[in-house]
């Protein structure tokens, strides 16, 4: 087990900002009785598995390449009192169109119902990884993005405004260098600021489609909404309903969508234990 | 469920469809449009490029370099000379060492500590000189190469330059009918098979993975390296002066993982236009930034994840090997050991292909783990020529530093140059290992293409093994 920093702090030093790594507990792949679910999305080749490794204190395998990570990992951290489970989805463009990367990384957010989701995004590419932290925040709220990759942007000469990204975007904006062990604290504070709602999402949503769109997405939302209380991406379903999503459908019609409403997260429908060690 | 509700689901669901029939086929451009407007406009107030310096362009050049027409391919070629190289000249000093330790000095103390217990000499043959030797050579043949190789591998990685490989080889898979992503995983089989047909994972198209998956065992995996070292380090190098030998070694082992390739994309042609025809699809790859590799880190990584794993594989399948082996030269029927009988059962078989019955049981006694294919073929060379004077009995695998003393043993064994150049194109083409057999099965859930997975290659090693037998006879006049 991969137990590598110290589990107990004073009640004292827990309080105090400085002392957030510290708080860290790295769990492994111990992640039993976790009280929260925390799914890892962004782009390919954004760090996803450095930031994941970073969390966990496993050492799933990195590699500068896009699409390295074949199967879905898992692991656990404690962080302040609280277990969370990591699952690092696979890196996906967006969450459109009907790759079985895409479809994994979706039906994941939607079924799985992380409590927490961090996006990790290019700092060197903020507009296209955009686009993806755009189409989360259409299926879930609770989101927080960690701009990783600092460092390359540095070096590139860009400035990335993560205050007004945060006010843009809703959501807490973290910037990182997740291979330097920059911004992990802040992206552990972001993930537990937002899982115990003491940073109220109010995520952006996209609204800048045709008007004669706008028509329709109202009025099968509004429908949605009636049928199936309580589910948080109604307006999203909306969409994909109208775009034909055959998942969606299928989804809609065997009643998976509609546990979605019910008080507790439930385990995914297509839960698939993917350990990568001892597969090398 | 109620039947209301059902009802209700049902009724969103013709809505639906109505407003989509209204709204036109160009919904999900539309959409797609509206999320990209949205985040140019956010990029654009949040990034910002004070100073208008220019993107640094040393990226660029690099790229222009390494994915060059003219200069890609070389380029290519002398990084992975190179890399092979340092790792058959900087092996060779920790390789004794550790041989030295495990093999001179922890082996006699065994022995002895053994023979002191009064255990009877068979259950410390079995234990001592089978599995303990056995272990102790793929250590210590093992171990310094994938610790010099694997970092080397993992900084090319961590820099960035894999997809590049892939960049450079894409058109020629896709010429093959695969998929271009197969440029990946073929690296991946460079480290290890079984890590290669995992890596399959990454191509959509069931057709294509399968043909990436039947090729995998054309990447030379480091498994097969030491045998490709040690006889091109044996035969190749003394055909050039002294000083050359380490070099034109390292290109005769370049040369059959180049082979590999080329094999790679023949198998998938035949395989694309005949029983797995298909569509080439189409896919993007994104060259990711460059990026300064932490020399540090990626060293502990590779020897961890990469090194330590592989190796502790090949220990685990080392140990049931050993003994197997051991078993074989001490058990006699009518006299002769079963492996004597064995070897002059293979004998006709495999000199027939310009190998010998030694190399074939070899590789039979070596499905397991291909790392002990050396050492076993030294210790049976041994047993079937009769020599005294080295090893330390039947079915003792031994280490001769001496490369003198190897190659006098192995010529009273009956071995020429075409038994080395056939022994090196045997190794790149046989059947996968038993864990590659065991991933194969596990990722196709076919017994049928584990199957031909499985025995495609050593089919096509004995077709190929013959053919260079047979003009290496033309040409030299030889029997």
């Amino acid at each position: 087990m991969l137990i590598t920093s110290a589990g107990s702090n004073p009640a004292g030093c827990a309080a105090c900002p400085v002392h957030h790594v510290q708080n860290l507990l790295k769990l492994g792949v111990t992640m039993d009785n976790w009280n929260f679910v925390v799914a890892l999305a962004g782009n390919p080749n954004t760090g996803k598995s450095t930031v994941f490794n970073a969390l966990t204190g496993l050492r799933q395998h990195t590699g500068n390449w896009p699409g390295k990570t074949v199967t879905r990992a898992e692991g656990g951290f404690e962080y302040r009192g609280h277990r969370y489970k990591l699952v690092d989805l696979p890196g996906t463009y967006s969450l459109l169109a009907a790759s079985p990367d895409e479809e994994a990384a979706r039906d994941f957010l939607l079924f799985g119902r992380p409590d927490v989701t961090v996006v990790v995004v290019d700092a060197t590419r903020v507009e296209r990884n955009l686009n993806l932290v755009l189409q989360v925040l259409e299926i879930t709220d609770r989101v927080v993005v960690c701009l990783n990759l600092m460092d390359e942007a540095r070096r590139h000469g860009l400035q990335v405004d993560d205050r007004a990204l945060t006010r843009e975007l809703g959501v807490p904006v973290v910037p990182a260098s997740a291979r330097y062990k920059e911004g992990i604290d802040g992206v552990l504070q972001a993930i537990s600021d937002v899982a115990m709602g003491q940073f109220v999402c109010k995520p952006r949503r996209i609204q800048n489609e045709p008007p004669e769109l706008k028509g329709a997405v109202a009025e099968l939302t509004t429908r949605i909404a009636s049928v199936f209380p309580g589910l948080p991406n109604a307006r999203w379903v909306a969409l994909r309903l109208l775009d034909g999503d055959e998942r969606i459908i299928q989804a809609i019609r065997k009643g998976e969508l509609g546990e979605l409403g019910g008080a507790s997260p439930a385990e995914p429908a297509t839960t698939e234990a993917a350990h990568l060690e001892g597969v090398r | 469920m109620s039947t209301s509700h059902t009802a209700q689901v049902e009724g969103i669901l013709s809505t639906a469809r109505t407003l989509r029939s209204e709204l036109g086929t160009d919904f999900h451009e539309q959409l797609v449009e509206a999320v990209f407007a949205t985040a140019a406009r956010i990029a654009d107030r949040a990034v910002s490029r004070p100073g208008e310096k220019a993107r640094p362009t040393l990226d660029r050049t690099i790229d222009r370099l390494v994915t060059s027409r003219v200069w890609g391919f070389p380029l290519m070629f002398l990084l992975f000379t190179v890399m092979f190289w340092l790792t058959i000249s900087g092996a060779n000093v920790p390789s004794a060492w550790i041989a030295w330790l495990l093999i001179d000095k922890i082996y006699p103390l065994l022995r002895e500590g053994a023979a002191g217990l009064g255990l009877p000499w068979w259950l410390w043959g079995l234990v001592i000189d089978g599995m303990y030797l056995a272990t102790a050579w793929v250590v210590s043949v093992m171990l310094p190469p994938m610790a010099i190789f694997f970092p080397l591998f993992t900084l090319l990685e961590d820099f960035g330059y894999l997809p590049r490989v892939a960049f450079n080889l894409d058109w020629l898979f896709k010429k093959a009918g695969a998929h271009g992503k197969q440029a990946m995983t073929t690296m991946m089989g460079f480290g290890c098979n079984a890590a290669g047909v995992i890596a399959t994972r990454i191509i959509d198209s069931p057709r294509e993975r399968l043909i990436a998956i039947l090729t995998n065992n054309f990447a030379l995996c480091n498994g097969r390296w030491p045998t490709q070292i040690l006889i091109a380090t044996l035969f190749i190098g003394p055909l050039v002066p002294a000083y050359l030998g380490g070099m034109v070694s390292a290109l005769a082992v370049v040369g059959v993982a180049v082979l590999g390739v080329v094999l790679t994309f023949m198998i998938a042609w035949g395989l694309s236009r005949t029983v797995l025809r298909g569509q080439v699809s189409t896919f993007s790859l994104e060259l990711p930034p460059y990026r300064p590799p932490r020399i540090l880190q990626t060293l502990y990584t590779s020897v961890i994840d990469r090194t330590i794993l592989v190796l502790w594989r090949a220990v685990v399948w080392a140990l049931p090997a050993g003994a197997l082996i051991w078993l074989t030269s001490n058990i006699h029927i009518g006299g002769r050991s079963i492996a004597e009988h064995l070897i002059t059962l293979f004998n006709p078989p495999g000199l027939f292909v310009g190998l010998n019955g030694v190399i074939l049981l070899a590789y039979i006694l070596a499905i397991p783990a291909n790392e002990i294919v050396i050492p076993t073929v030294l210790m049976l060379t041994v047993l079937a020529t009769g020599t005294t004077g080295v090893g330390q009995g039947a079915g003792v695998m031994f280490d001769l530093e001496d490369t003198n003393q190897l190659m006098a043993l192995l010529r009273s064994g009956g071995w020429t140059l075409l038994t080395g150049i056939n022994l090196m194109l045997f190794s790149l083409i046989h059947n996968p290992c038993s864990t590659t057999i065991y991933t194969i099965y596990k990722e196709t859930g076919s017994a049928k293409w584990t199957t031909i997975a499985s025995l495609m290659p050593v089919v096509l090693g004995f077709a190929v093994t013959f053919l260079v037998a047979l003009v290496w006879r033309l040409m030299t006049g030889a029997a």
